[in-house]
């Protein structure tokens, strides 16, 4: 059973594509594209067991650190770029995204929402940052060193004029609800945005 | 005779001789009449002829890549970590060959071989050979074998190179290429320790212009400091550091140029060991051949051109410690193929042991071996030739 969130992206994958996926972990979203939407593509990973996990799953994948940005890869390569809850481990999150925009067609990111109520609450009542399901490390060891809200990230793609084509939040379960659509912000947990060049 | 071998070693192996009669034009202009390759197999062939990988050996190499000559071999092959049944290239699934290059000094036809226009050995008069003109005598092999298309070729550092001047040259002949330790060219830094070792040989006042084998010397001296330099080169800073530090040989410093340091020690024994084992010519040839090295050449210097025209899926494998091939060669080779949409996977691996990184028994790098080796998809049933 794939991850609700994983769920929704394959919805939003063209069938027979050119995709590439940033941090693709152990492949499971990649693998499961191929054989669902018969797409081709790569899938770039930085951590040494992930590499063994994609062989295994007979994916091309590239142990290439994501902050030495994409240079290895053409203007238009893909149909799809994809980035699930990696963004906010990423250096340099705007100039990654610049780069998405370059080499595809479409971006599809999705990142842990910082302006969730529990995480509001947490600073708020207990002066203490935040950890829940979605981020679930300590301030000293998490790889979540970018972490933003969905204003955030609205306002960065305002400011760079990257056209948001669809925007999803769920929790941390993956499913959405009514008070997620009416203040997605604030309930949301996770976003998913669909993301072309202006 | 009880096996005292390992078990997962492929145990006993014996070189074979193949003879090829027709000409070989190579490269540079010239044609050997003829000429043979020693090799070695281990593992067999299945009934559909799908299974054999061909492993192509790097600079000071030959065709003994794996498990022993006699019971009384101290050493096994030089890929015994990686060969073997239940290895990454696992002899219990795979038909292996690898032959030793011509120029070689293992069996192959090379300088010390015999030159039947004069009746000794070619010596300086073995022509020029390149990448190119292996592969070619390997296609030879490989009709000789019955072997249609490798399920892959794979290799390290010199042997990398082989193996994709294999899915450029024939890319029909071959599914997966295995590029490891590599580059798509020299550096001008690599060809400058190439020059240095070669320079080395050939001022020994016993090299007498490659000519030593009718003066019953050779150019030990000259030999042994290009093989020290090589070693250099195939160890990190790390691994020096680790291996010898600043250790010395004697409890105080003796103020002399004998061994001091026990760096000194292990690179005169490498190099001594070296002398009598292979042989002066073939050193020359091998680093010249690395040297000619650059499939890009004929493309205007672009390396993504050279390679549209491959079939191939590739696997790249680099070390994080290897400054002779450092990993931003391996990724040139990456970058180019991407450019032409191959199917490609790369894996850095961490690891301080330097270039010779690639012959070690390095669990991160065996599972990533092993899980690229898991790509390779035969249909032939194994046990049909037994």
């Amino acid at each position: 059973m794939l991850r609700p969130d994983l769920e929704i992206i394959n919805h939003w994958i063209s069938p027979n594509s050119r995709v590439l996926d940033l941090g693709c972990g152990d492949g499971t979203l990649l693998a499961h594209l191929i054989e669902h939407q018969h797409v081709s593509g790569y899938g770039l990973e930085i951590q040494d067991e992930n590499i063994s996990k994609c062989l295994n799953k007979d994916l091309n994948v590239l142990q290439i650190n994501l902050d030495e940005g994409l240079a290895d890869f053409n203007n238009n390569a893909f149909d799809h770029v994809i980035m699930t809850q990696t963004l906010q481990a990423v250096s340099y999150p705007d100039q990654l995204l610049d780069e998405m925009l370059r080499v595809g067609r479409e971006v599809i990111v999705t990142f842990p929402n910082f302006g969730h109520w529990r995480s509001r609450m947490n600073i708020a009542l207990q002066g203490r940052m935040p950890l829940s399901d979605a981020l679930p490390h300590a301030w000293y060891n998490t790889p979540n060193i970018r972490l933003c809200t969905l204003n955030d990230f609205e306002a960065l793609c305002a400011e760079k004029s990257i056209t948001i084509a669809q925007r999803t939040v769920v929790n941390h379960v993956h499913r959405s609800t009514i008070a997620m659509r009416w203040l997605p912000n604030f309930f949301g947990e996770i976003a998913l945005y669909r993301l072309r060049s202006s | 005779m009880p096996n005292t071998f390992p078990a997962d070693s492929v145990g006993l192996v014996k070189p074979s001789i193949a003879h090829f009669d027709q000409p070989l034009p190579l490269e540079c202009g010239k044609t050997l009449p003829s000429y043979e390759l020693i090799y070695e197999t281990y593992g067999m062939l299945n009934t559909n002829r799908d299974n054999a990988i061909l492993i192509c050996h790097a600079l000071s190499s030959d065709h003994h890549a794996a498990g022993y000559h006699c019971a009384e071999d101290k050493k096994p092959g030089w890929w015994e970590t990686c060969i073997g049944p239940g290895k990454p290239i696992d002899t219990n699934k795979f038909f292996v060959v690898c032959s030793n290059n011509i120029g070689g000094c293992k069996g192959s036809t090379g300088p010390v071989s015999n030159n039947p226009k004069t009746n000794k050995p070619y010596g300086p008069d073995f022509p020029f050979v390149t990448v190119k003109d292996w592969v070619k005598t390997q296609v030879q092999l490989a009709d000789q074998l019955g072997i249609g298309c490798w399920q892959a070729v794979i290799g390290g550092s010199l042997g990398g190179m082989q193996a994709m001047q294999w899915s450029i040259d024939y890319p029909e002949r071959l599914k997966h290429c295995f590029i490891i330790a590599a580059a798509p060219h020299l550096s001008a830094q690599n060809i400058a320790f190439n020059e240095v070792a070669r320079r080395a040989i050939i001022t020994d006042p016993d090299f007498h212009e490659g000519d030593y084998y009718s003066h019953n010397t050779e150019p030990a001296r000259g030999l042994m400091l290009a093989r020290m330099l090589g070693h250099i080169t195939y160890l990190s800073n790390d691994a020096m550091l680790a291996k010898f530090g600043r250790v010395l040989k004697e409890k105080n410093y003796q103020f002399s140029y004998d061994v001091e340091f026990e760096v000194e020690s292990y690179l005169r024994y490498q190099g001594e060991k070296f002398v009598g084992q292979f042989d002066a010519n073939t050193y020359l040839l091998m680093t010249r051949a690395l040297d000619y090295f650059d499939p890009a050449q004929e493309y205007n210097n672009n390396l993504s051109a050279a390679l549209s025209m491959t079939k191939a899926r590739f696997h790249i494998i680099s070390f994080t410690s290897d400054w002779r091939f450092s990993p931003a060669r391996s990724r040139e080779i990456v970058k180019a193929l991407l450019d032409n949409n191959r199917d490609v996977s790369y894996a850095e691996i961490t690891a301080n042991q330097g270039h010779d990184a690639f012959l070690m028994d390095i669990p991160h790098y065996m599972d990533v071996f092993r899980a690229n080796m898991s790509q390779l998809k035969i249909s032939g049933n194994h046990d049909a030739t037994a």
